[in-house]
């Protein structure tokens, strides 16, 4: 793009030019080697396998597109999850992700690449992370030029929130969905700029490529029509938002209605309504200007009385129309997950099933230095810096950030859909300041040696030998930077369409120079804070983001701990049970235990059957009879809880447990909250309740757990446990992994005989014994 | 004959080590049973019972309870298939043998004739009881019955008594019915009414009870009237079944040959209906009769024969299993019009009843329901006396492929006219407003 303008060849400005395309195609290949790099750790550090959970499942169905092709992955019934129901995975999953990475698998087996599918799904994730810097860079310097954009894409290359859901293993949605939402934001602002009907069609495309990734896509088509919306209000309609919006509602609608899971929903959710309503209104914007051309001054005033009146009346039927057909549905159209975003106390109230899950969780402060670090402190600056001057283009990566924040604010998973934000508008921040300074320190070296001509030169050598990456690359941002406004200068009809000579330029920065000393000071700060980041990011990626969760370690006094209860108790299951076996356990494990064991399970990750989920729930919260019946009534042979009292493992089944007593008694009121609570605290030693040392998830935990240390100390909740010696009447314990992490249990069959009413025949033999009969139980 | 006979079981045994159930396919007749005793003399006081038995090809090992070499299995193998215990008295059993190694005996599939007595032993009670059988508390009761008694009980204190409320199942007590009473005298017991295993085979008549016949009643007896159950059987989960007598001296030769004349009755017969009582339910319990065995689940698309690994919604299907029962010397075809068969997950969506060829084969056919999942072919068939039949097949049923719908509807002709002649006048409109000047 530097070349557009392509001076005659042989001057010096021409040289620079092709120069700076060189030097920032070299800088945004190693920014693409340093995305993909950077997200190597936990391969290093642990080894090349699919982390998590959904990425477990993202795994299995490439397994099987590459292993059945794309019609039986279109039309896939899995009978191995969410027993007895099955699930329809062609139609509930988002397959972008499992269609791009069976594709590479395809193209690499093809030209004799013999990789697993294993390896191209680990990889994915920090392949798709290098392309969306590239991305970044594109969307940057469509809103303020190279520079900005080299340094945007370098902050993205390493921004922690971004790292971790696209580490080598993550093989999750939000791996290409990222890549996508930034693409396709910067073919939207590239139609924009140019009013180019072939970036529209392209975008559409990017568009579609999103739905197909990722639920998120939500985002842009509320995103868009709102900064349409903005220009329309602002004054800012031109036919080249008309391009860059109409068709993308048009193609994007109809091609979002391809994907099997989004379908009807693309005109019937209240999610897409903004982008109709939004489409109405810039076609009457773009009549009423065509009027305004064609008709005289006191013409169009009488025009617009008139249309006004009837098109109220209209307007009035429409919405009486729309809130009819709204409010027949009982969320008001609205999905659970899109209204807990409006409403950020809305899933915890009704929802317990999202408010369960952690990433749906407001984020704390710390988690927002955490994952955004020093970008957080650059952002205000880069939105002043997108207000000199506002463009469409700036005001678009304004509205972007303002949203961002906003749904970051309710989500923690959302931080991902703020990065980017928070990197371009740090990476223009960045970009501006190094421009002012530079051209400061420029300006003032030049007039202490009086010669105004030579300061470009002396700047591009002064700054050259500095081997900071962020200086080096600021260095090249900001020469680019400078033919920048030029350009936009001659495409923006308002403002003067003057070819500014350097001299000018320079006159025109002279009203922002500051200091040498104070430039050079600030300079190297900002340095030191890109430093700081660069450190932060690469600590983040090696120590925070890069564990694997299915094998997890821990440092102590003797050494390197590794604790591989899950593989060791899935692949117990695999070798131990029959194919057809059913495992029972909560939700949360249902992806690994059909990737990995490739059993059966009731319920998983996709979580979208509450009822079902609540049957599972309400048996883990029940005393082992009642739980005997609910398993057993699912074909249940199997229970898995995980456990982490022995080694202090937090995130185990009874921390979890609150969540299983919510989500049963939400279906099955006889569950309550209360008899699990002990006023209002969750404990689980000698004070607990007689309901929650008798559910099966207390007793499946701690079965034989005194046998340990004698005491039965749990390690997670810091206390001993309340109840010590039990027998399990109707389960028993056929494997607990080495570390204790995991127990599986196997639903006892019924007794073959029902045994008489007499208790006991020894005690009975005194006459005089009370032989009230106590309450038969068959299965003792 | 017999040897050649014991070898071929002997060599079954080893030979099929996976089949668990007592009964042997092959050869079912032929089977060892074990008589246990706590007075030898039983032996010849019970002869007509033991005589039938052998007659049918039993194969007795009498032995007495305190035996020291008693044992029930030998290197993991069990030596008999059934197991008599008639030694009321005995307060341990020599050997190994103990409550516990009974009921495992029972929990494998083998089949049990106990029979208790007054004064029965607390060992006794206690395999009755792990069967769901409880005996009177009080150990020296016995049922009395001051209406339905036996006239020719000398004693006078009613506790011979004439019983003939059976049940009523052509199964258990075979087709030719049992007109004279049965004779019983003995201890009473009763059944948990919630137990669906077990079953009184003779029940008491209404006004019996059960009481010390020496000693005055000074409180109200516990057990009384019809809930008193004088022989009961229980058919386990897995089939094995157990008779269990209040009274040992129902199988005694003295009372198979007494006459009886039920108190208040015109009624007088030649002989009880002890033998004949007793002579079908060891039929019974020896599954001899009411055992059903079934074939597996076949199942196939209507047209074809091979059976598809999943189903789509609204196939139609056939279904068809077989199903024969043990006639005593070979497999019949079982005939019955109550067969049913659910297409099931988690409730019953199709309940079919099956019809019969006459030669074994049930079947019918019926469309896949609309609802797509994991379902199951089930079989479960509890009939009175005979052996549970619980079988399960499962099948996955997917819904339509993408394009397996219709595609073009007929209502929907209207839309696709209109979409079709927007696009063509969308075309001319450009068309004019193009060219046109």
């Amino acid at each position: 793009m530097a070349t557009l303008e392509s001076p005659p060849l042989g001057t010096p400005s021409a040289m620079r030019s092709a120069f700076g395309t060189v030097l920032s195609a070299l800088i945004l290949l190693l920014i693409g080697v340093l995305a993909f790099s950077i997200r190597l750790f936990s391969v290093i550090k642990y080894e090349s396998v699919i982390h998590e959970f959904d990425p477990y499942f993202n795994y299995r169905v490439t397994q099987f597109l590459s292993k059945n092709g794309i019609y039986e992955f279109w039309n896939w019934f899995d009978d191995r999850t969410w027993y007895p129901l099955g699930r329809v995975i062609g139609g509930t999953v988002y397959p972008g992700l499992t269609l791009t990475a069976g594709t590479i698998w395809w193209a690499l087996n093809a030209i004799n690449i013999p990789l697993s599918v294993e390896t191209v799904c680990v990889f994915t994730a920090p392949v798709f992370s290098a392309f969306a810097s590239w991305a970044t860079y594109l969307l940057t310097k469509e809103v303020k030029g190279s520079g900005a954009g080299l340094a945007a894409a370098a902050l993205l290359a390493m921004v922690p929130s971004y790292i971790s859901r696209s580490v080598a293993g993550s093989y999750d949605n939000e791996a290409v969905a990222i890549f996508a939402l930034i693409f396709t934001f910067y073919l939207y602002i590239k139609t924009l700029n140019t009013g180019s009907l072939f970036y529209a069609t392209l975008n559409a495309i990017a568009y579609f490529y999103m739905v197909c990734s990722w639920g998120g896509y939500t985002f842009i088509i509320n995103l868009i029509p709102m900064h349409v919306l903005l220009c329309i209000v602002t004054g800012r309609y031109s036919p080249r938002l008309y391009i860059a919006y109409a068709p993308l509602v048009v193609l994007g609608t109809l091609l979002a209605a391809l994907v099997p899971v989004v379908g009807f929903n693309a005109v019937l959710t209240s999610e897409h309504f903004a982008s109709f309503l939004v489409f109405i209104i810039i076609h009457v914007v773009a009549l009423v200007y065509y009027i305004k051309g064609i008709l005289s001054p006191k013409m169009f005033k009488v025009a617009v009385t008139l249309v006004v009146s009837i098109g109220l009346v209209v307007c009035l039927i429409v919405v009486a129309v729309l809130v009819a057909l709204v409010a027949s549905s009982p969320t008001g159209g609205w999905s659970g997950r899109s209204l807990s975003l409006l409403d950020p106390t809305y899933a915890s109230k009704y929802i317990p099933i999202i408010a369960s899950v952690s990433e749906h969780q407001p984020p704390t402060w710390p988690s927002y230095f955490m994952d955004i670090n020093v970008l957080a402190f650059l952002v205000p600056a880069g939105i002043i810096a997108c207000f000199s001057p506002l463009s469409d283009a700036s005001s678009f990566v304004v509205l972007y950030i303002v949203m961002s924040v906003y749904f970051s604010g309710v989500m923690v998973r959302l931080m991902l859909v703020l990065a980017p934000a928070a990197c371009i508008m740090s990476g223009i921040a960045l970009s501006q300041a190094f421009d002012v300074f530079t051209a400061s320190i420029k300006y003032q070296l030049g007039r202490s040696a009086n010669s105004k001509d030579d300061a470009e030169d002396n700047t591009s050598t002064n700054n050259a030998p500095k081997d900071d990456s962020s200086s080096g690359k600021t260095d090249k941002g900001e020469e680019v930077a400078k033919e920048r406004p030029s350009k936009k200068g001659k495409k923006k009809e308002r403002e003067p369409a003057d070819k500014p000579s350097v001299k000018s330029k320079i006159l025109k920065k002279r009203a922002l120079v500051l200091p040498l000393e104070a430039s050079i000071v600030a300079l190297l700060l900002l340095i030191m804070l890109g430093a700081f980041y660069v450190i932060h990011c690469v600590w983040a990626a090696a120590e925070a983001y890069s564990a694997p969760s299915i094998v997890l370690t821990s440092q102590s006094r003797d050494g390197l701990h590794v604790f591989d209860d899950f593989r060791e108790s899935y692949a117990w299951l695999s070798h131990n049970t029959d194919v057809d076996d059913k495992v029972a356990s909560w939700w949360d494990y249902g992806y690994q235990t059909t990737a990995m064991a490739n059993r059966t399970v009731i319920v998983d990750n996709n979580t979208w059957n509450n009822t079902h989920i609540a049957t599972v729930g309400t048996a883990m919260s029940s005393p082992e009879k009642a739980a005997w019946e609910i398993f057993n009534s699912l074909d249940v042979k199997y229970v898995l809880v995980v456990f982490g009292g022995l080694i202090g493992y937090p995130s185990d089944d009874i921390n979890k447990f609150l969540w299983m007593v919510r989500i049963g008694g939400g279906v099955f009121p006889h569950i309550k909250e209360a008899d699990y609570l002990r006023d209002g605290n969750y404990r689980i030693d000698s004070e607990a309740t007689p309901t929650m040392l008798n559910c099966l998830m207390y007793k499946l935990s701690y079965y034989r757990f005194v046998e340990t240390d004698g005491k039965g100390y749990d390690r997670v909740r810091r206390t001993e446990i309340g109840k010590k010696n039990f027998k399990l009447t109707h389960f028993e314990e056929v494997f607990t992994s080495h570390h204790w992490m995991v127990r599986i249990y196997k639903l006892k069959p019924q007794k073959n005989r029902i045994r008489g009413r007499a208790k006991k025949l020894k005690l009975k033999t005194s006459s005089g014994l009370d032989s009230k009969p106590a309450k038969k139980n068959p299965w003792i | 004959m017999m040897n050649l006979s014991r070898s071929v079981a002997l060599i079954s045994l080893f030979l099929l080590p996976l089949l668990s159930f007592s009964f042997s396919v092959d050869n079912p007749t032929d089977r060892r049973v074990l008589v246990l005793l706590d007075d030898l003399s039983l032996k010849s006081s019970h002869s007509i019972f033991f005589s039938t038995l052998r007659s049918r090809g039993f194969d007795l090992d009498f032995k007495s309870a305190d035996d020291s070499k008693l044992a029930l299995q030998r290197y993991g193998q069990y030596l008999y298939d059934g197991l008599i215990i008639f030694a009321p008295s005995t307060e341990r059993f020599g050997g190994s043998l103990d409550s516990k190694s009974i009921a495992d005996f029972v929990d494998s599939g083998r089949d049990l004739i106990l029979s208790a007595d007054t004064s029965a032993s607390d060992l006794i009670r206690g395999i009755a009881l792990e069967c769901g059988v409880d005996f009177d508390e009080d150990s020296s009761a016995m049922v009395i019955d001051h209406s339905s008694f036996s006239v020719s009980d000398v004693d006078g204190d009613h506790t011979l008594i004439a019983a003939d409320d059976l049940v009523k199942s052509d199964v258990i007590l075979g087709k030719s019915k049992i007109e004279a009473p049965v004779l019983f005298r003995g201890v009473a017991h009763s059944l948990n009414p919630t137990n669906n295993l077990v079953l009184k085979v003779l029940s008491a008549s209404p006004s019996a009870y059960s009481a010390k016949p020496s000693s005055k009643l000074s409180s109200p007896p516990q057990l009384t009237g019809s809930a008193i159950s004088l022989v009961s059987v229980m058919q386990a989960r897995n089939n094995a079944r157990v008779v269990i007598s209040g009274s040992l001296q129902l199988f005694s030769d003295r009372l198979f040959r007494s006459g009886v004349q039920k108190a208040g009755s015109p009624n007088k017969y030649e002989k009880s209906g002890n033998e004949q009582f007793v002579t079908e339910l060891g039929k019974w319990v020896f599954h001899e009769r009411g055992h059903l065995k079934a074939g597996s689940l076949v199942h196939h698309r209507v047209g074809e024969t091979d059976e598809p690994a999943i189903y789509r919604i609204k196939d139609d299907l056939e279904f068809s299993v077989e199903i024969l029962e043990w006639s005593g010397k070979s497999w019949e075809p079982y005939v019955a019009d109550d067969v049913q068969v659910q297409f099931y997950m988690m409730s019953p969506y199709v309940l079919k009843t099956l019809s019969t060829d006459k030669k074994g084969m049930f079947h019918t056919s019926f469309k896949v329901p609309d609802v797509y999942g994991v379902f199951q072919f089930k079989v479960e068939y509890e009939k009175l006396g005979y052996t549970t039949l619980s079988l399960s097949k499962q099948i996955p049923v997917r819904p339509y492929r993408h394009n397996e719908y219709e595609r073009f509807i007929p209502t929907a002709y209207p839309y696709y006219g209109a979409c079709f002649t927007t696009m063509a006048g969308f075309f001319v409109f450009s068309f004019v407003y193009l060219y046109h000047k």
